[in-house]
Formats: structure tokens, sequence, C-alpha cells
């Protein structure tokens, strides 16, 4: 009987006080963590969204942590323990066998992408290996009052009717879209917040206007064109410009820059883009836009603005590339234009 | 089987993603399934009948309770089936890995494990012999260390945002290390004497390994979280002791392999004593694999890759499942005195072999190349697309493991179809056979 006692109640004992140690112990004290500067709380719908997302498997393929290596960059920036004060149950994920969503709500902020994506993931990322998420959603004659139809493209959408999200699938997309890293916390923070802040005022008052071709003001194509002339964009700077492309604006604008119609907007071809004046089209990167008539076709969906997360050098180099490629041609931009439409505001 | 089939739809979705499109087919909840039924339904039900059956044969006595063996059963089976429902009703508690049926489940899997320590405790404590026979220290000690695990991983009330974090790291890790690997490791010190008629080669080096493996394991979950939020200093903490691990493992592998050295040659000749082998060595290289994984340099290339699905297919298949598969065809008969046909042993053995062997080389190679792209700043999207020839030959691999799996069902009816098993032993018969069904 001691024989048992020494090596049952011996090795359990050992182990209850491991247990505590890098179990219980850990756990208590790291959930007294507090929350970063501009962590919050979800909203009602958010958080809702967020047990569809466990209650799914989301958290199976995509993790939710970027990791404080260079590969983890195109995903944000390193995660930071007060990240994770609202997050219970926890949701960082153990496979990437899609991509980390830490900041998915800033890489991809059109609700009418992720509505897309969810519905048929090849919809709008044709290598996509996710499984269609259609049962989430309900096919009617017409859309009812106050919902618009997912713009879902030919091959893709049922024959008859069209394709509208049930609850469960807008409090996904509402949680989604909510997954942005606020900036680090100290001085520098109030400032990124601030123009987070008129960003998104600025995209709430673009006008419709501004997406004719014509629009632009002249004065400011005349004084930004010597500018244009002394700095032709190297090699390098191109293919940066295509890496930014490839993990900013190909979701929507797809690969091929034709966009998917009545969804997103070609920028092959497109006035703007081709538009000697960069003035609209720096202003549509760094500020976003909504409600656009481009080609006689309007476009419900609404671009996020990009001025917060990519630099004046980033989006010089995207615009160069798109004003280079898909058989687009105009004169290139630098990063002291895109700093002054940038320091202009809308 | 139910549990292999699951990974079968699942590695079929890979390549066909809109395949069952349906919310009960969907990839996110039969994933879960997959990996509680094997690791809950499948192999904690199997261990827990063959450690019966060691308990009262190594100390020359009875079950101390058959009606608290058949209690067990019941409610492992009842927790699996529960768990498995609600799971794919989408009642899952957060996708935190393997604790994800909602927490009354787990409560009738705690309940179970209870009923199972204190059947095996009063066993050994009617034991004929003097000695407590070292394949029950693991097989006691697995059962009352995980009850503590799964206490740790059922209380709520200190587990909020990173608390939880660190609580995941040491309860996935826990749960396989603590309960399977002791409960795999107790078969082979029973069945590979037996199998051999001789000694282990070394009873203290298995006591070493007991003692080492109880204090070093528990410490390392955090290696699933490298370069995450957690604190710096618990993520070395648990690097250290990772590396610290290749005591127990190097020790416990040596010791077997030693122990079949002697009489190498009857491995042609004997199928159980083959699959003790393959589990042996899946063991030494699915631990050894797992420090290596460990470090930050090998990490920052394999985590969150498919290279890690090899590594648990190496370690729960290769190494935990094998080590069941010796221990039922050596034991088995033991109790039913009727033995498979060698047809049939041989068709489970090699399909399992080469199905394991495709399985794990394919995801350790294509986890790689991920891992690489990712290295390289490609696109995302061009880690899928490298990736799908090794889906493609997973899916081969896990073909013939589940082709392998109805063989064993057919093996264990023709153990236990003419003289059904007086003792326990039918526990682990039990859901294999139900699974034929």
């Amino acid at each position: 009987m001691r024989k048992l006692w020494a090596i049952a109640g011996g090795s359990a004992l050992v182990y209850i006080v491991l247990a505590l140690m890098m179990g219980v112990f850990p756990g208590l004290e790291l959930s007294k963590t507090v929350a970063g500067t501009g962590v919050k709380p979800l909203t009602l719908l958010e958080a809702e969204g967020r047990s569809v997302y466990a209650a799914n498997g989301c958290g199976y393929c995509h993790t939710q942590q970027v990791r404080p290596l260079r590969e983890d960059e195109v995903f944000g920036r390193p995660s930071a323990p007060g990240d994770f004060a609202y997050q219970t149950p926890e949701l960082l994920g153990s496979e990437r066998t899609g991509p980390d969503l830490t900041d998915v709500g800033t890489r991809r902020g059109s609700d009418v992408w992720q509505y897309m994506h969810l519905y048929n993931p090849r919809s709008v990322v044709p290598e996509s290996i996710m499984p269609s998420f259609s049962w989430m959603f309900r096919v009617v004659d017409r859309a009812p009052p106050g919902v618009n139809p997912v713009p879902i493209p030919t091959g893709f959408a049922p024959a008859h009717g069209v394709v509208i999200p049930t609850h469960k699938t807008q409090a996904l997309v509402a949680y989604l879209l909510s997954l942005k890293q606020p900036p680090l916390g100290g001085p520098a923070s109030a400032g990124g917040k601030s123009s987070t802040a008129a960003s998104t005022e600025a995209a709430a008052a673009a006008p419709t206007a501004r997406a004719a071709p014509s629009g632009g003001s002249a004065g400011h194509a005349a004084e930004s064109k010597p500018s244009v002339q002394s700095a032709l964009p190297s090699a390098a700077q191109i293919a940066h410009g295509e890496a930014v492309f490839t993990a900013n604006c190909a979701a929507c604008h797809q690969a091929s820059g034709e966009g998917l119609p009545g969804a997103f907007p070609p920028l092959k071809g497109n006035p703007a883009v081709n538009d000697a004046d960069p003035t609209l089209h720096i202003h549509t990167v760094i500020f976003g836009a909504h409600g656009l008539t481009i080609g006689g076709v309007s476009y419900a969906s609404q671009m996020p603005p990009f001025g917060p997360q990519l630099s004046d050098q980033d989006v010089a180099d995207v615009i160069d590339y798109e004003r280079s490629t898909w058989g687009n041609h105009a004169p290139p931009v630098s990063a002291a234009d895109v700093a002054r439409i940038r320091s202009q505001g809308h | 089987m139910f549990a292999t089939f699951v990974g079968l739809i699942l590695a079929y979705k890979f390549g066909a993603p809109n395949f069952g499109p349906g919310a009960w087919l969907t990839f996110g909840r039969l994933r879960p399934i997959h990996t509680n039924d094997t690791f809950y339904g499948w192999a904690s039900i199997a261990l827990v009948g063959t450690a019966y059956y060691i308990a009262a044969r190594s100390g020359r006595t009875s079950l101390y309770s058959e009606r608290l063996a058949w209690t067990g059963l019941v409610l492992f089976n009842l927790a699996a089936i529960l768990g498995t429902v609600a799971l794919d009703l989408g009642y899952n508690a957060g996708d935190l890995e393997y604790r994800e049926w909602p927490w009354p489940i787990r409560l009738i899997f705690a309940a179970a494990l209870i009923v199972t320590a204190w059947n095996l405790l009063a066993t050994v404590a009617h034991r004929k012999t003097d000695d407590i026979y070292l394949s029950n220290w693991y097989t006691m000690g697995g059962v009352l260390w995980t009850i503590v695990v799964a206490t740790v991983g059922i209380l709520p009330w200190y587990q909020y945002g990173l608390g939880q974090v660190s609580v995941s790291g040491f309860f996935m890790h826990n749960a396989v290390g603590m309960w399977f690997t002791p409960m795999a490791l107790g078969i082979f010190y029973y069945a590979l004497p037996k199998l051999l008629s001789r000694p282990i080669y070394s009873y203290a080096l298995g006591v070493l390994a007991f003692w080492t493996n109880l204090v070093f394991y528990p410490i390392i979950g955090t290696h699933h979280f490298l370069f995450s939020s957690l604190p710096w200093w618990l993520q070395t903490t648990a690097i250290v002791f990772s590396v610290a691990m290749l005591v127990p493992v190097w020790g416990g592998s040596a010791n077997f392999l030693l122990t079949i050295r002697a009489r190498a040659g009857e491995v042609l000749h004997s199928y159980p004593l083959a699959f003790c082998l393959v589990g042996v060595i899946g063991y030494l290289m699915g631990s050894t694999q797992g420090t290596f994984e460990a470090f930050r340099s090998l990490q920052s290339v394999w985590h969150f890759t498919n290279f890690t699905v090899g590594h648990s297919h190496l370690t729960m298949y290769g190494f935990v499942t094998f080590g069941i598969w010796g221990g039922l065809y050596a034991l088995l008969p033991l109790a039913t005195g009727r033995q498979a046909s060698r047809l049939g042993l041989g068709a489970h053995f090699w399909m399992a072999v080469v199905g394991s062997f495709i399985y794990v080389i394919s995801l350790s190679v294509g986890g790689t190349v991920q891992g690489l792209d990712w290295k390289h700043g490609l696109p995302f999207i061009q880690s899928v697309v490298d990736m799908s020839p090794y889906y493609v030959w997973r899916g081969v691999g896990g073909v013939l493991m589940f082709m392998s799996h109805l063989v064993f069902a057919w093996n264990v009816w023709d153990m236990t179809l003419r003289r059904p098993a007086p003792s326990a032993a039918i526990g682990a018969a039990a859901p294999a056979a139900e699974g034929g069904a």
C-alpha cells in the first residue's frame, strides 16, 4: 500500500504543483493584463459575429496573432499583450492555412468584398481553397427594402433571384471589419488616431462628383507637373508598388486590374488612373471613396481609406504601378505629391 | 473509424473546397470533431481498456470492479457522441484546441476519468505481487494527471484574454503528453517483454524516464505560442525544457529498442511486435521532432504551417495509435484465446505504415515549402497554391490509413467473435467493434 501511495500519490502531487505553476498562476496573472490604448470592447453585433466565427471553426485556418517577424509584417504590427484584453475565448489559432486576420478590417475594409468572399471565396480570389459559406446567405426574388443584395459575379451567382446575407452573416462581417489594430500606445498613437478619424470623415464626405474624370483641380495638376518629370520611378519602386498592390488592392480590383463587374470598379482603362492630373487618384487611395459611378456603372461598395497604413512612398509606388500596367498610360507621381494631397485633407 | 472518415472528408476538402457546402459539413466544424474523436473517442478508450488488462494481469489479480469499468466506458462514449453532435451543431467552446466540447460534456469525460482512476488504483491496490510493475506507474500517473489537466481546462474563472492563451498552451500540450504518452508507454513496458518473453532492458531507466517526463513535460506547453505576446521568459523556459525532454524520450526509446534488439529477428515473424516497433520509432522521431520545432529559428519556418499537422499525426498515429494496435494484437488473443489471421494483420500493418509515411512526409515537405514561401515574402496565396500537390498526397496517405482501419475492425471482430472476452479487456474491443458495426 505504501508503494502505491508513493508512486500514484507522489507523482500526482508533483504534477498538481507543476500544473499550478505553469497553468493556473500564469493564467491568473496574465488575465489581469489591461487593455492597450485604443483597444475597445466589441459591440453586441460584433460579439455575436465573434461567436459565429468560433462556432464555425474559422480559427482552425486563420490565426489572430502577428509575430515580431519579417514574414508577419504583411499582417500588421506585432501583437501586444494589451490587444487581447477583450478576447475571451482567445482566437490566436495555430495554423495559417489562410492568412492572419488580426488586422483584416484594415486590409479588407469593404463589407461588399467580405460578403462576396464568404459566399464563394473563389469569386474574388480565384486560387482560394476556403470553403464556401453560401449556406449563411439567403436567395430571394427581391431584396427587402434597406438590404443591399450581394453583387455575386455571374458563374457564382444562383440562377434566379438575388443573394442577401442572413443576420448571422451580417454579425460575422461586422466582427471581421472590427478587426483593426489600434496604433501602439504613446504620443504617436494620439496623432495616428486623429489621422484615422480625419480620413474616415474624409471618406464619408468624399463627394460623388469626384468620380467624374473631368473633376479635380487643374491648378494642382499644373503645379505638380515639374516634380513628376524630375522623378521617374525606378524598377525597384514599380516592383514595390506591385507588392503593395497585391497586398492591399488586388483582393477587390483583382490582379488583372479589371475589378469585378458591378462590385469593384476596374483600374484598367479607368479615367482617374489615366488622367494626367493624379489628384483624384491619390486622393482616392488615401481617403477612400464611396457611391462612385465609373463608366456609367454605379458601385455600392465602399473603398476604405489606405492613408493610415501606407506611407507616402508606398502610395506613390502603388499608383505608379497602376498607372503603368494593364495598358494604362499616365505620368508617374512622387511621394511629395502624395504628401501634399495627404496634408490638404480631402 | 468514424474519426478517420471525417479526417478523410477534410483532406478531400483541401482540393475541392466547394464540396459539402452545408453547415454540418463545413471544414471548421468537422475539424474539431476529427481531433476530439481520435483523441477521446478512439485513443482514450482503447488505452484505458489495455491499462485495465495490464493492471489485472501484472498484479496477478482480477479487475477491481467490472461495473465501474462499464460505467467508465459508457461515460467515455456518451461524452464522445454528445461532443460530436454539439460541435456539428456549432456549439464550440471557442476553437480552443482539444477542449472544444461544451463544458458539461467535458465534465462527463472528467467523470469517466475519475471512475477509471478509482478502478485502476483499486485494482493495483488488490494486487497479489509485492512490486507495482512499471507499466502501472505510467497508466496510473496518466489517469491521475489527466484529471488535473481536465480540471485546469474546465474551470473558467482565471482564463481571460492573454491569461487564457497561457492556459491553452498548458492544456493542449498536457492533454496529449500527460495522457496519451504515459498510457501508450505503459503498453510498451508490458507488451514488449510479453511478446519477447524477456524482461525489459533496464527497469531503472524506465523509472528515470517516468520521473523526468513528469517534471519536464508540464513546463513546455508555451512552445505552442513562441513569438506571441506571452511573457518572453515563459517562452524561453518552455524551449529549455523542450530540450530537456530528450532525456525521457531518448532514455525510454533506447530502453525499448535495446529490449527488442536481443531478439530482433522476431520482428519479422510477429506483427504485434512490428506494430510496437513502429510505435517506438514514432515516439522517438515524433518527440525529437517536437524538441526541434521548439527552437525559435526552426519554429519561425514551421509554425502555422502543415508541418505541425504532420507532426501531430506522426505522434498521435505513428506513436500512440501504433502502440495501441501492438498492445491489442499482443494482448487481446491472450484474453480471448483467438488470433487474428496473418493476412488481416499484414494488410492492416502495411496499409497503415505506408499510408502514414506518405501522410507525414508530404505534409512535412509541404509545410516547409509553405514556411519558406512566407519567409521569402511571396504573396500569401502563393503558399496556398504551392501546397496543392502535397494536399493530394496527404489524401492518398489518408485513404490507405482509413482502409487499414477497416481491416483493423475486422481483425478485432475476428479476435472476439467466437468467445467474447470475459474480463475488462472488452473495454478495448468495444469501441472498435462499434465503429465496425
